[in-house]
């Protein structure tokens, strides 16, 4: 059995924060990560982000891990890292189940654990859906910037929020051509100044429409798309066919957390949140003692938040088990402001809205 | 299937290895995972649906969904997709649930 004073579960913006700030605090930290990289979702975002200069803006995602991982290196002796090591299991005498590569399987007795797991990319079912050439939309964003390569050559994209709108003009920048994008919505859902960037390059965003069917032999070969009504049904008579080889979806993300509720946690379904989330504190604390969460795991948001909400989740955590700073309050109430700061535009009042049913 | 050209990234290759696929030598970088090397020569279709035998190829690119899962070096079940590359490599489509030892 290994011991540990807080675990780590997931090495994203929102565990390598929570890591960072629990062992300024003076905690030992234990992050686990199934991949090969920290970073999480970062690692392929080449966008500059929003927000104030504490949570990084104006600086590209890619670069933002590093940043963190250098000033995690500050409290090395505090600091041990794991990657390719996925935490399976975690059970109610506290006690999580970690795999290692393909066969180092071992427990961890820690005194707290913080679940900072991410989401995963929802999907939308159609006749013909399962075809190689549809992929989810940040898997795109992987392969081509992370390994530099294309998908295919023509896109179809679906879901016009800000993930589809940021991966569109990243394949364009990739050299791909993008045919359309569409959105079941009447309204386009991503921010403004990323649809007008895609507009400007020429390609149309349909909104009120949606995908009817894919066709393909052994893989995607053209698409059927038609108009929806107020009500989402398809209008007969409106259908367009696009000549793709690559269809991305892109309709959001949903909460990864299962760990969470095998571990007891209360867990509420949270449509605000994008789904099946841990009820929790202001500290970010569940209902089970010692046990906290952060980032995407309680409820999708955006990198800059989840970053923030793992420096309050490791501090909240540390002082939980012992290690409380001189400046905890002040630290603790800058975290809450910065936290309501990126939640005061439009959709930060949905979130709100969803956090509200999770306060215990 | 490469980019040849980004305005902002630049992609330090690793070596260039040699693998196998369903029986046919390919060409792969180190440093990239199975599935990136794939899709790079051309390969979309990774493996059959256990039922109906249909098509699959990767869908998230990051090791949740199991939509890649390939048969490499003999073993079963290797999620192609978070899984590097190496010299050699014999990587095949898999037919059924495949069997551990
Ligand atoms: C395609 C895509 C595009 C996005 N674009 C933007 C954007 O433009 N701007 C923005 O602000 N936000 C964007 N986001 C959202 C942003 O990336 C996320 O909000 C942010 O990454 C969430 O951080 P996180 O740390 O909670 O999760 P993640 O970044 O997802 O990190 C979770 C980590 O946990 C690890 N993990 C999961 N389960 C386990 C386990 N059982 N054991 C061990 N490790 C585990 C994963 O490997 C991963 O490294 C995007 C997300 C996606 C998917
Ligand atoms: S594509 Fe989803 S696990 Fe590999």
């Amino acid at each position: 059995m290994k011991q540990a004073e807080i675990v780590i579960i997931g090495g994203g913006p929102a565990g390598l924060c929570a890591a960072l700030s629990a062992a300024k605090s003076g905690s030992n930290v234990l992050i686990i990560d199934k991949n090969k990289n920290l970073g999480g979702q970062l690692i392929k975002q080449t966008h500059m982000f929003f927000g104030s200069e504490k949570q990084y803006a104006s600086k590209r995602g890619i670069d933002i891990p590093e940043i963190l991982i250098d000033e995690l290196f500050k409290y090395k002796e505090n600091v041990e890292i794991k990657t390719e090591a996925t935490a399976v299991g975690m059970y109610e005498d506290g006690i999580i189940t970690v795999l290692e590569k393909e066969d180092n399987y071992y427990k961890i007795e820690p005194k707290a654990v913080i679940v900072a797991t991410g989401a995963y990319e929802k999907f939308l079912s159609f006749p013909n859906n399962d075809l190689p050439g549809i992929y989810g939309a940040g898997a795109v964003q992987t392969l081509m910037n992370v390994y530099g390569v294309k998908p295919g050559n023509k896109v179809l994209m679906v879901g016009a929020g800000n993930i589809g709108l940021i991966v569109s003009y990243q394949l364009m920048q990739a050299g791909v051509e993008v045919k359309a994008i569409l959105d079941a919505a009447p309204k386009i859902g991503g921010y403004l100044v990323h649809a007008s960037k895609i507009r400007r390059m020429g390609v149309p965003i349909l909104t009120s429409h949606t995908v009817k069917e894919a066709i393909g032999n052994e893989f995607l070969e053209k698409v059927v798309i038609s108009e929806v009504d107020e009500k989402f049904n398809r209008i007969k008579g409106t259908e367009m066919i696009f000549d793709v080889d690559v269809m991305c979806i892109s309709v959001g993300l949903t909460p990864l957390n299962e760990l969470l509720a095998l571990r007891g946690c209360e867990m509420k379904y949270i449509p605000q949140l994008s789904g099946i989330v841990p009820v929790r504190n202001e500290n970010y604390e569940t209902t089970v003692e010692n046990v906290f969460v952060a980032g995407d795991a309680t409820g999708v948001e955006e990198a800059s938040a989840a970053m923030v909400e793992g420096f309050l989740a490791g501090l909240c955590a540390a002082a939980k088990i012992g290690y409380k700073p001189d400046d905890f309050i002040d630290r603790k109430n800058d975290y809450i402001k910065q936290l309501n700061n990126l939640r005061s535009g439009p959709a930060g009042k949905h979130i709100l809205a969803g956090i509200e049913q999770i306060g215990r | 299937m490469r980019i040849e050209e980004h305005p902002i990234l630049k992609f330090n290759k690793g070596k260039m290895i040699k693998f196998v696929f369903d029986g046919q030598e390919m060409e792969g970088y180190e440093g990239e995972t199975i599935a990136a090397a794939l899709h790079a020569a051309g390969v979309k279709v990774l493996g059959k649906s256990l039922f109906l035998h249909r098509p699959r190829g990767f869908y998230c690119a990051i090791g949740n969904c199991s939509s890649c899962l390939m048969t490499v070096n003999g073993v079963a079940n290797v999620k192609t997709c978070v899984t590097d590359l190496e010299e050699g490599m014999i990587v095949e489509i898999q037919e059924g649930r495949g069997v551990i030892v």
